[in-house]
């Protein structure tokens, strides 16, 4: 009656897995896929898409140009933005929709500091390094303001920076009585161009470096952690000693710094700012980053590569959907197709689906040998 | 199909990623049966369940249903309600913000408009019938757990089905409510009605069941006619080894004898907290095992959860070792070294999507603080190391932990508090709704802890299990302290007229 | 503090007048009258703002678009909101938004509200019908100022605008002016379906289809934003194509343009490889031509309020406008010729 049992402690393993079945389940499969795709496709169509060329730029720095420059240059304020909503997410469940209106802040604080209250500056007024960490205290205390909402009186994120998002962008004029500020100091538009003597744009170099001091705080912290722990069972992790309610409001002020930066990079790439377009809808861009990383947008475990990779994803598709010269009043439109694609092939069923419909002919080709 | 079976399943198999989770099972219900589906957790009796409901599809074997031509189709829970089969699971699966009429007919009424009417008074006669004191009226969550549970079987039984399945059904009832169950049970066998009957209490399959069909690992070791399968070899079919007796696990660790003299470890005076219990006075000595018992909500979990800082704390004064100490947040007990394995597995326990691995270090991790991350090599030696000793199935310390089955869970989350060597370590129902085998590895463990000088405060709903480990027994009734007992006063019976309120009698 | 105020007022009644000059014979004094009594009026009759003819304040709702859009809109509502005052005889409402529908609605409720003049830039040119008729029969009359509608002339009595087809005529007969061998234009659009994009790109367009030598390099719309209009413009240098033209519909797309030049190292404006136009009226914009970094910049005259107060104050007076659409006088301005008074004078 009775069949033999194996011993218990054998841990067992599925029987086979396809290389294919494998890898499409890893969590960065489909932004690398998307990535791979784009490269592909610009490879066949016009393969000097990818020339870099050396220039000399109009103040006689030797500059690197082409369009994987333009890519990794662009996307560095949504490649910022990206990582800090993939925290909020994970801990909060939700989104910060205010990220653009809160970036238009710290643009105009920045530029107020700067400017010393001028509407054009020719030189700048304040320490540029002060403004800037005036510009992310401020960001972080409205980070704080929406971290407040979502944590202590329990608000759904896109509800409470609803908030934000309205009130955002009248703010940032508030800052500046109105006025458009322009600065004309060259010194202050290093950040957003080039840095004199060095061929690689700047936000380029700020964006690596934001990635480093979160790979360092991932590492030598419990940020990641905590976070995931808090955002699956927040009464478990209050069980365990952590503090929900904290974690939640330190990613929503650790996001409001990456926002300052981001502002900062914005603003100084032309030494100016309009309040109503400036980093118009790029909380978007930023949400979607956060979902073709693969990270599930109802919060809990993240991949902040994941995030970063569709940051660029998106970057990259922009800059292709540009140089094929598509009118820019369609561009959402094709935006909004691969997108569309894109989140249904990340869907876990459809994944699924693929994932067993390249297992079927594999096996008939194993038994043909 | 067989004479007389209203289903048969044959060569079942089922995968999940790294885990065979059934192989090759056979299973078979005659008409007018309670059959036992029996096996350790992790056995596949859940999974073989939720094939058969269409929860899960199958990847081999072939299911056949009486009255139906051929293999039957089932691919979602409504394809095995429209084929007969009902289902009452472990968890309740019913709309708590419905009412109970609403929610024995939801899914099932016919066209667009619905005869509130006509559906409350036929969900009033089916409750009354059943003895059910809930209203049809009433809102679900508004009743409690059992009664929601009775709900669920009721609305199951008023489908008519031929197969109904109760998947631990009793978990959540008292010994009243459980007999009410076994009547209703009865009844629907003698109707015909093949009943499946998923459960770790042997007492009830010895009570009420026919036929016992066990699974060990995914396997079918076999099926048995209940007067042919004793207890003792039930067990160790159920584990696949000799069992050690379970009386006998207090007599080889000599729990009882904790010297009076030893100083207390934990002393609280009128704790109490804003869950709504009464204040209480408590103390632990070192190497001492006690327990609150009492009914269901009687306020045992509300106290260790007081001890613990779960709840807000309202008042009462705490000592360790001694010293007094405040105790407001969780951390603030972790850090006097008290472990804390709460009740609600699910709700309060596991972090799902975290690895086993994270899930073990985790409060040891909190305890060293954030700027502490514990190195991956260490954080894997820690989780190895408890993977092996207290035998967690997983395929690795990197599996999801919602993966795992409920015991190995419940085994990871006693890991977890372990690893940060607590002085104190609460557990809150660590048994409940897991196998024997786990059931008694835990036990044992209690009483070694307790030998190596820890101090441990243990619930569980079944006095049996507090008789074997506990030395002393505190007793709640109706959110209050009602008496202590210990020594020749730990009987079954006394316990019992105490919770009962013997005074009153 | 009084007497700068003063000063200002009677500033702003000059430069009206000066605007205003060659919008017809007797407008200009109206409008330095209603201005000069309303700044004494702050200092010395607070109780009795004399312009209005029943002694009553007149009751206005203004709708205009986001004052943050741009310079233009920025000189533009201030202009509105400095004219419209109690001081001035006026109980005015103010709404900005960019969203056609807000608008719209809001309209509804201020000619529910019975204003006795409803002042319009509409957001989008369509979409206005029942507001129009709605207004009609309540008896408010409906002034559009710097954007036109479709709309029969009859449901508005009177519109102060730019003529944008106009300016964009101005901009595209300079650029032929320039005798370039071949045209390779980047032209960089504004808000889709706006009236200034419309006027602006319809000359263009009408030149490109015309002349075999005018080409388009790139046509695209960067939503009157500069950062967007950077990256057409270093989309275009990346891929090599060759341009000497960029033709931005506002200042600020302009700028942004500039800016992918110079960081490619590619020369504009006097003397450049590139000629760069803009548009608005932003005093840092003509700061840019004046320097030669920029070739032109075709004036659109935000400043509209002084023209429709005098309207306004006419038809109190029972004075029809002499015309139904009166343009803001307007001018473009080369590199070559620019002179600091101008940027004086112009920019805002």
């Amino acid at each position: 009656m009775t069949t033999p049992v194996k011993n218990p402690e054998t841990r067992v393993k599925r029987p086979e897995e396809s290389l294919f079945k494998r890898l499409t389940r890893q969590q960065l499969f489909i932004p690398v896929a998307a990535l791979v795709l784009l490269v592909l496709f610009n490879l066949v169509a016009d393969y000097k898409f990818f020339a870099v060329t050396i220039t000399e730029n109009s103040l006689g720095n030797t500059v690197l140009s082409g369009n994987i420059i333009s890519v990794l240059d662009n996307a560095s304020e949504l490649v910022i933005l990206a990582i800090g909503m993939t925290l909020v997410t994970a801990s909060s469940g939700g989104q910060d929709i205010s990220v653009g209106a809160t970036m238009a802040i710290a643009g105009s604080v920045i530029l107020r500091m700067v400017c010393g209250g001028q509407v054009t500056a020719d030189t700048m007024q304040m320490n540029l390094i002060l403004a800037v960490i005036i510009g992310i205290a401020v960001t972080a205390l409205f980070g704080a303001f929406n971290g407040t909402l979502v944590a202590y009186f329990n608000i759904q994120p896109m509800v409470a920076t609803l908030i934000m998002y309205t009130a955002g962008r009248s703010i940032a004029a508030w800052i500046n009585n109105n006025q458009l500020p322009i600065i004309n100091d060259l010194a202050f538009k290093y950040a957003g161009t080039f840095l004199p003597g060095i061929p690689v744009p700047t936000p380029i170099f700020i964006t690596i470096l934001v990635i480093a001091v979160f790979w360092l705080v991932l590492k030598f912290t419990n940020l990641g952690l905590y976070t995931q722990s808090v955002g699956i069972n927040p009464n478990s992790s209050r069980l365990n000693g952590i503090n929900p309610q904290m974690i939640k409001l330190l990613t929503y002020v650790i996001l409001g710094v990456c926002v300052a930066v981001a502002g900062f990079i914005r603003v100084s790439r032309s030494g100016s700012i309009n309040y109503s377009r400036i980093a118009e809808n790029i909380e978007m861009d930023a949400i979607l980053a956060v979902a073709l990383g693969g990270n599930a947008l109802s919060g809990g475990k993240f991949n902040i590569y994941g995030s970063i990779l569709g940051a660029y994803v998106i970057q990259f598709l922009t800059t292709t959907l540009y140089k094929y010269e598509v009118p820019s009043t369609a561009l959402p439109a094709y935006k909004a197709v691969v997108v569309i694609l894109l989140v249904v092939l990340s869907a876990p069923a459809v994944r699924e689906k693929l994932a067993s419909m390249k297992k079927a002919p594999a096996k008939t080709v194993k038994e043909v040998s | 199909m067989q004479e007389g079976a209203v289903l048969e399943m044959r060569g079942i198999c089922k995968y999940f990623p790294g885990v065979r989770a059934l192989q090759d099972v056979d299973f078979t219900l005659r008409e007018g049966e309670i059959h036992a589906l029996m096996g350790e957790n992790g056995a596949g009796k859940s999974t073989l369940i939720k094939v058969l409901t269409g929860v899960y599809p199958k990847d081999g074997g072939e299911v056949h249903i009486r009255g139906i031509e051929g293999a039957a189709v089932i691919r979602s829970p409504q394809d095995a309600q429209n084929a007969g089969i009902s289902t009452v699971y472990q968890e309740i699966t019913l709309c708590p913000n419905l009412t109970v009429a609403e929610n024995m007919y939801i899914g099932r009424t016919k066209g667009a408009v619905t005869n509130w009417k006509a559906m409350n008074s036929g969900a009033g006669k089916i409750l009354e019938s059943l003895g059910i004191p809930a209203s049809p009226r009433q809102q679900l969550g508004s009743c409690s757990i059992a009664v929601q549970q009775m709900v669920a079987i009721a609305r199951a039984v008023d489908m008519e089905c031929k197969v109904l399945i109760l998947d631990e059904p009793t978990s959540s009832l008292d010994e009243q409510e459980v007999q009410k169950l076994f009547g209703l049970m009865r009844d629907l066998r003698a109707k015909g009605v093949g009943i499946i009957f998923v459960t770790h209490f042997l007492e009830q399959v010895y009570e009420v069941c026919d036929r016992i069909t066990v699974l060990r690992d995914g396997q079918l070791v076999g099926e048995y006619v209940i007067e042919d399968l004793p207890r003792v070899q039930l067990v160790s079919k159920m584990l696949g080894k000799e069992l050690d007796d379970m009386a006998d696990i207090k007599g080889e660790s000599g729990g009882a004898a904790i010297s009076q003299e030893e100083a207390p470890v934990l002393e609280a005076e009128g704790l109490c907290s804003s869950a709504g219990i009464k204040p209480f006075d408590f103390s632990i000595r070192k190497g001492e095992v006690n327990g609150f018992t009492g009914l269901l909500g009687s306020g045992r979990s509300e106290c260790v959860r007081a001890i613990f800082g779960a709840d807000h704390v309202t008042s009462g004064n705490v000592k360790m070792d001694g010293r007094s100490v405040k105790i407001k947040k969780p951390l603030d007990a972790m850090k006097c070294g008290i472990g804390y394995l709460p009740e609600d597995r699910k709700g309060d326990g596991i972090v799902g999507d975290l690895s086993v691995r994270e899930n073990i270090i985790l409060a040891y991790q909190v305890m060293k603080g954030f700027f502490h991350p514990i190195p991956r090599a260490q954080a894997e030696a820690f989780a190895d190391n408890y993977i092996e000793l207290l035998e967690i199935k997983t395929a690795s310390s990197d599996t999801p932990i919602k993966s795992l089955s409920g015991g190995n869970q419940q085994k990871c989350i006693l890991a977890r508090w372990l690893l940060t060597d607590p002085k104190y370590l609460i557990l809150d129902e660590p048994t409940r709704g897991i196998d024997i085998g786990t059931k008694i590895e835990i036990q044992k463990l209690v009483l070694k802890l307790a030998e190596k000088g820890k101090s441990v405060t243990f619930i569980s709903s079944e006095i049996d299990e507090m008789l074997r480990t506990c030395s002393r027994l505190l007793v709640m009734r109706d959110r209050k302290l009602v008496g202590q007992l210990n020594g020749e006063d730990l009987t079954q019976n006394k316990i019992m007229a105490t919770i009962a309120g013997g005074d009153e009698k | 503090m009084k007497m700068k105020k003063i000063l200002g007022l009677a500033l702003a009644a000059a430069l009206a007048l000066s605007l205003t000059a060659c919008g017809g014979g007797d407008k200009p004094s109206d409008a330095s009258k209603s201005n000069t009594p309303a700044g004494g009026s702050t200092s010395q009759q607070p109780s009795t703002p004399d312009p209005a003819p029943s002694g009553e304040l007149i009751t206005v709702g203004i709708i205009n678009n986001d004052p943050n859009e741009s310079g233009y809109r920025t000189a533009n509502d201030a202009a509105m909101r400095a004219t419209f005052t109690e001081d001035n005889g006026y109980k005015a409402t103010f709404y900005n938004n960019n969203d056609a529908a807000q608008q719209i609605a809001t309209a509804q409720q201020m000619v529910q509200d019975e204003v006795d003049f409803l002042l319009l830039s509409p957001a989008s040119t369509t979409g206005w019908d029942t507001v129009l008729k709605d207004a009609q029969a309540a008896g408010t009359q409906v002034i559009l100022f710097d954007r036109m509608l479709e709309a029969d002339e009859s449901m508005y009595v009177a519109a102060v605008v730019s003529d944008m087809p106009a300016e964009g005529k101005t901009a595209v007969d300079w650029l032929a002016a320039q005798g370039l061998s071949e045209y390779n234009i980047i032209h960089i659009q504004g808000h889709m379906g706006s009236d200034a994009q419309l006027g602006r790109t319809g000359a263009l367009d009408e030149k490109v289809n015309a002349e075999a030598s005018w080409n388009y390099v790139t046509q695209q719309t960067a939503d009157w934003d500069e950062a967007t209009a950077k990256t057409i413009v270093q989309s275009v240098i990346d891929s090599k194509k060759p341009f000497n033209v960029i033709y931005a519909e506002n200042n600020g797309m302009a700028r942004g343009a500039a800016a992918a030049l110079d960081a490619a190292g590619i020369t504009h404006g006097k003397d450049g490889d590139v000629i760069v136009m803009g548009f608005d009226s932003d005093k840092w914009a003509f700061e840019e031509v004046l320097a030669g970094r920029w070739n032109y910049m075709g004036l659109c005259n935000p400043l509209q309020a002084d023209t429709v107060d005098a309207i306004i104050k006419d038809l109190a007076a029972g004075k029809q406008p002499a015309q139904k659409i009166i343009y803001t006088p307007e001018q473009g301005f080369d590199c070559a010729t620019l002179t600091q008074a101008d940027v004086d004078k112009y920019g805002t």
